[in-house]
């Protein structure tokens, strides 16, 4: 009848079309914000069923919107995954997995180069809460194999891209190592994006996105995303959270009942419901708007990145600079191998000159936003070290590879020419307070 | 006979058009039993099938009566939705061939090549390894309000 229905659609058409069929009712093309936090039943019989989860429906936004329905299958279908969560922020979305996947005495092996937002979650509110992490070195798969405590650790965790630092990870050998040890890998794919590197395809379990991102790219809305692959083995002994009897659903038990969809619905009716950490419809609105545009910007993103990069590293102002795509750079095999399509839109480098010459350069940029994001169409920059990360503790910063002259540039889709031209700028700025350091230097000796 | 493969999604979807009738055999009246679940969505307003529910044990499960083998099913079942362990499907695929079914259906988790081969070899649509709840709500919307992937991509207006 309609072999459309068997069709591989592509990512881009995915990207404008999946979870966003016209609105049944109205005919709307759009997806229609349901600013609503309630949805009438149709009867009492239909109210009990949907409460018991024997048929699907709309119940209260804190459950399930159709507006953030459709953002949760349109990321899901990118990503290759099984279905998708929604929350309000990234840092909801790790908050909701870390706590469907741990309970007190459990314990967490993760990535020490972690964004400074997960890195606090796990090191600070989670530990107060008996869930224990061991920072581990971002591009060492053996230093997470290590860490491993055998019917402790629940899950693996690192970042597609280290935000700021940069490193990739070897997602293949780290998906290994979790499934040798019966847990996922998950991984935060915030700063690949599904257009550069779908984590699932390389053996991942589970993604975080802060869809707030490249996802959403216009710098609107926070948002997050939980995608699952449906591909994990629940039932391997190590999950009694997915294989038990849920007191509070009439004892049934989420893999037995759901098997692959089972982990999405516990997502859902068990941590989203009662940690509430839900999206806003209009958010999700803004977020599907951005995704449509996805690879358009990404490519842009990425091409603007690289001249950025090359730029800087062949200005003698700029002492060192990590952006994976730089084929000196550290990480530059393994973004061949899992981001051939490009390695982002973020770098970081430092200045000669050290910390006052960062902030001279924060000070000289003027088409550049100083501010605490990325992702978004405009180009930012910000110095992690007294903002992002400032509380992490010194060691810590030294782990996460940010140091006290790094500067963090999120490169925008602007004319090319117009961010080499303002950074310029910023590095004159830090060259004049550079040159000063080093007379004034030079007058001591 | 040629031989059998997996229906594609639009194959899944067209049977699930054209079925008015479903036995569920191995139906349960544990409330956590996903024989209890699947039935209890098949008979609320998702959809509008006719479900009989089979079991030995006969009695009532959610108001339904349950029937003690599909030969005493009060008319032909469009499609047989099976829970029984593996080695139990051959044995419910000739029950179904002997029935006149339209479809035998293995739940989530079942597979038999023999029972495979029973079926199909005489007319029946076959699917296994898949549940009937969730294909019903994939081409339905119920899988899509749950954040689940659809794999629908469509312009149109009308659903299904």
């Amino acid at each position: 009848m309609d072999p459309a229905q068997d069709r591989a659609w592509g990512a881009r058409t995915r990207a404008i079309h999946a979870g966003g069929r016209p609105d049944p009712t109205t005919g709307a093309r759009q997806v229609p914000i349901y600013q609503s936090t309630s949805f009438v039943f149709e009867d009492v019989q239909d109210a009990a069923d949907l409460f018991a989860l024997q048929k699907y429906g709309n119940t209260y936004t804190r459950l399930a919107n159709p507006t953030v329905a459709a953002l949760e299958e349109r990321v899901a279908s990118l990503e290759g995954g099984i279905g998708a969560v929604a929350t309000a922020s990234g840092q909801a979305a790790a908050h909701l997995l870390f706590t469907s996947l741990c309970q007190a005495g459990d314990h967490v092996v993760a990535s020490a180069e972690l964004y400074g937002g997960s890195y606090v979650l796990l090191d600070v509110t989670l530990r107060r809460l008996g869930i224990e992490t061991t920072f581990v070195a971002a591009d060492d798969p053996q230093a997470f194999a290590d860490a491993i405590r055998p019917g402790r650790t629940k899950v693996v965790y690192t970042e597609t891209i280290s935000n700021p630092a940069g490193t990739v990870a070897d997602l293949a050998a780290l998906a290994i190592v979790a499934h040798e040890a019966g847990i996922p890998l998950a991984v935060d794919a915030t700063l690949s994006t599904p257009h550069l590197c779908r984590p699932l395809e390389h053996g991942a379990d589970l993604i975080v996105h802060s869809a707030t991102k490249f996802l959403g790219g216009h710098g609107t809305s926070l948002g997050g995303v939980v995608v699952d692959s449906g591909a994990f083995p629940w039932d391997n002994g190590n999950f009694p959270v997915m294989t038990e009897p849920v007191a509070t659903y009439g004892n049934l038990r989420f893999w037995d009942n759901f098997g692959e969809y089972g982990f999405c619905t516990k997502l859902r009716v068990e941590g989203l419901r009662t940690l509430g950490g839900v999206l806003s419809p209009f958010n999700a609105f803004l977020l599907l708007h951005g995704i449509e545009t996805l690879a358009l910007r990404m490519d842009q993103h990425v091409a603007n990145a690289r001249r950025v990069a090359e730029s800087l590293q062949a200005d003698e102002r700029v002492s060192w600079v990590r952006y994976a795509g730089l084929p000196d750079d550290a990480s530059y095999a393994l973004a061949q191998r899992y981001l051939p399509h490009g390695t982002g839109a973020i770098l970081a480098f430092g200045l000669r000159g050290g910390r006052e010459a960062g902030e001279a350069f924060i000070e000289g940029v003027e088409l550049a936003s100083h501010l605490a994001n990325v992702g978004d169409t405009r180009t930012l920059v910000i110095h992690p070290a007294s903002t992002t990360h400032r509380q992490l503790s010194e060691d810590a910063l030294a782990a996460a590879g940010v140091g006290p002259d790094l500067v963090r540039v999120s490169v925008g889709i602007e004319d090319v020419e117009d961010i080499l031209f303002d950074l310029g700028q910023g590095l004159a700025a830090a060259d004049r307070v550079a040159g000063q350091t080093s007379e004034w230097s030079g007058a001591t000796t | 006979m040629s031989q059998w493969t997996p229906p594609s999604a639009i194959e899944r979807r067209d049977l699930l058009r054209r079925t008015r009738t479903v036995a569920v055999v191995g139906a349960s009246s544990n409330p956590a039993r996903a024989a209890y679940f699947v039935l209890s969505y098949l008979r609320s307003s998702s959809t509008d099938f006719e479900v009989w529910p089979v079991n030995p044990k006969g009695g009532e499960i959610l108001g339904l009566t349950v029937y003690e083998s599909l030969d005493e099913l009060p008319g032909t079942p469009d499609v047989v939705d099976v829970f029984r362990k593996p080695a139990d499907l051959p044995e419910v695929a000739e029950q179904a061939v002997a029935v006149g079914a339209g479809a035998f259906w293995a739940q989530l988790g079942l597979h038999s090549d023999e029972a495979v081969e029973i079926a199909h070899d005489a007319g029946l649509d076959v699917v296994t390894n898949r549940c009937l709840k969730i294909e019903h709500a994939r081409f339905n919307g119920g899988l899509h309000l749950a954040g689940f992937d659809t794999g629908v991509i469509s312009s149109r207006r009308t659903r299904g």
